[in-house]
């Protein structure tokens, strides 16, 4: 078992937001510069401050979505329409602001791209973020784990990532990408459309290999009904690394 | 009891304000009914009044944080034990 890594103080650092894209409706990514960034594993999170002008400040976690490069990090934000803070990132904030943030956070929900064993990854909504890191540094570093992604979203138009994901899946051999549908499929989809169940994962999914690791992030009640499906196919409840947030806090 | 709460990988954070290891990834036992993983895997309250760790299994809090002037208080009482990966 690897060991632990002592840390070393985790520093309030200002970032500056670079650019902005836009995913969906009510989704986007910010893209910032962040001087003295030192360096994540995909899965990783960072805790963004803000700070009214009376004082007032508060805090959010939000997933990493890009792989490790240099001073840059990509924050994919959903916005929650009675949220504190992600009205304010996906509406206010604009290229030039400053953004106070830490990280890299978290050691459990995080991926070592220098692990060769199968991955299988599960998200809900806007939980495919970290996976998405996952998915962009197995990329990015040239690794050989064969991965799978499997990503649940209501429709088109809160799919994440959409023509990115496409590129991927015609383009490597060793990393599948499948949607799931819950609500309303593409025009011409033929596949099924509905919450992910036994028989669909084990479709998806195929044979799993002992050894595969399984990383599954999104709404609470997704995550747990997935982590049971896994459990049920006899995947290991140390094969499972979970990553839920609050019960309406996604798009699954 | 709040009706939105994230899980344990949230307090990785503010726990490094106090610990220079990742706890989140540390295995704790819950004190109330045994059950035995990694404190990510647990439910978070909050922010206010503190943060506070239930077990995904029985609820009962694990780990209490409140911050405030200058000072952070931490309550462990719920966890029988903490298992960490020893640093290099």
């Amino acid at each position: 078992m690897a060991r632990a890594a002592v840390l070393g103080r985790l520093n309030w650092l200002v970032g500056q937001l670079a650019d902005v894209r836009e995913e969906t409706a009510t989704a986007r990514t910010l893209i910032l510069d962040v001087p003295g960034w030192p360096g994540h594993l995909p899965g990783q999170h960072v805790d963004v401050r803000l700070t009214a002008e009376d004082g007032y400040s508060t805090e959010r976690s939000y997933s990493i979505a890009s792989a490790p490069d240099g001073s840059r990090l990509e924050l994919t934000i959903q916005r929650l329409e009675d949220g504190e803070v992600s009205p304010y990132l996906t509406m206010v904030l604009s290229r030039r602001d400053p953004l106070e943030l830490r990280g890299p956070i978290g050691g459990y929900f995080a991926w070592r791209p220098a692990d060769s064993r199968p991955v299988l990854l599960i998200g809900g909504g806007s939980g495919v973020v970290p996976l998405m890191a996952m998915v962009r540094t197995r990329i990015a570093s040239g690794g050989t784990a064969p991965m799978r992604l499997i990503y649940s979203t209501r429709s088109p138009d809160t799919l994440l990532y959409a023509a990115e994901l496409e590129r991927i899946a015609a383009g490597h051999a060793d990393l599948d990408v499948d949607v799931v549908y819950t609500r309303a499929g593409p025009p011409d989809w033929a596949g099924r459309v509905g919450r992910l169940d036994a028989r669909q994962l084990r479709e998806l999914a195929g044979q799993h290999a002992a050894d595969t690791q399984c990383f599954v992030c999104g709404p609470t009640g997704f995550v747990e009904s997935v982590a049971r499906l896994l459990i049920g196919q006899g995947i290991e409840a140390q094969q499972i690394r979970t990553e839920r947030f609050g019960p309406s806090g996604g798009t699954a | 009891m709040s009706e939105t709460w994230t899980d344990g990988n949230s307090l990785g954070g503010p726990l490094r304000d106090v610990f220079s290891v990742d706890v989140t990834a540390a295995v704790g036992r819950c004190g109330g009914c045994g059950n035995t993983g990694p404190l990510a895997e647990g439910r978070v309250f909050g922010p206010s009044p503190g943060l506070i760790l239930r077990c995904p299994r029985c609820g009962q809090p694990l780990l209490r944080m409140a911050r405030g002037s200058g000072r952070t208080w931490l309550d462990l009482r719920g966890l029988e034990f903490i298992e960490f990966i020893s640093p290099e």
